[in-house]
């Protein structure tokens, strides 16, 4: 499994403040600059958390940014960002877990891709580990580190 | 039993949760129907148990199923603590 690519130029970390818009932004613009998504699957991402509110946190401190196929998708891909400070969403959940650290960006192209992208990222997040570790990473170096361990882990398990 | 997991388009989060509670009554040997749908959906669904996030959890509470807010949707732990809890309170 796994055989998911996720190439080291779409991986970013940062240690700018963000408001969550700009941090959507930010973990996109892998995909935008290689001509996998159009500027609209921003847009469409970002207007869908002003519709339905942050249901992208999918984990404590972890976002999966994402929007329909259609709203501007070339190619499937997926972009990670780090925030060394992470970005508050509105509308607090009962938790108050509203901020996010982590930005996983999603572009699918079909039910397929989706899923299997979607089996990717579970493996990153499913350890609250994993999730601490990058949270602390200092430079996308560390970030990329991280997230090849744990690919390269899973792999391995599954032999 | 009918499980059902929710998040705002149906397409993102919910289906990672789908993910992992397929895992988790798989191991426990428990026969469910587990379905994604976003929250538009949800209300229409008959279903004996939800996963979704806390925000969505306070919406869907009050309905026939009963409600369980997940933090991590690809943690195994957390969905079948969730999980064990419905089947042992039903």
């Amino acid at each position: 499994m796994s055989e998911i690519t996720l190439y080291s130029e779409e991986i970013q970390w940062s240690d700018k403040p963000m408001t969550w818009q700009e941090a959507i932004a930010f973990s996109a613009g892998p995909l935008l600059d290689a001509g996998k998504v159009e500027p609209s699957y921003i847009e469409a991402m970002i207007q869908n958390i002003h519709d339905l509110g942050p249901y992208i946190l999918i984990a404590p401190h972890v976002a999966l940014p994402h929007a329909r196929p259609e709203a501007g998708v070339n190619e499937a891909g997926v972009s990670v960002a780090v925030l060394q400070q992470g970005a508050a969403f509105p509308e607090a959940g009962h938790t108050g877990d509203n901020e996010a650290q982590i930005f996983i960006c999603l572009a699918a192209v079909d039910s397929e891709s989706h899923l299997h992208l979607l089996r990717t990222i579970s493996t990153w997040i499913e350890d609250s580990q994993v999730i601490e570790k990058l949270r602390r990473a200092g430079s996308a170096d560390e970030v990329r580190t991280i997230l090849f361990d744990v690919q390269k882990q899973k792999g391995d398990d599954e032999k | 039993m009918k499980i059902l997991c929710v998040c705002g388009m149906g397409f993102g989060s919910s289906l990672m949760l789908k993910m992992t509670a397929e895992k988790v009554i798989q191991k426990k040997g428990v026969t469910a129907d587990v379905e994604a749908v976003d929250i538009g959906t949800a209300e229409s669904v008959k279903a004996d148990l939800i996963l979704t996030n806390s925000e969505f959890a306070s919406q869907l509470a009050g309905g026939s199923a009963v409600v369980k807010a997940i933090k991590n949707m690809a943690s195994e732990a957390e969905v079948e603590q969730a999980v064990t809890e419905f089947l042992e309170s039903n």
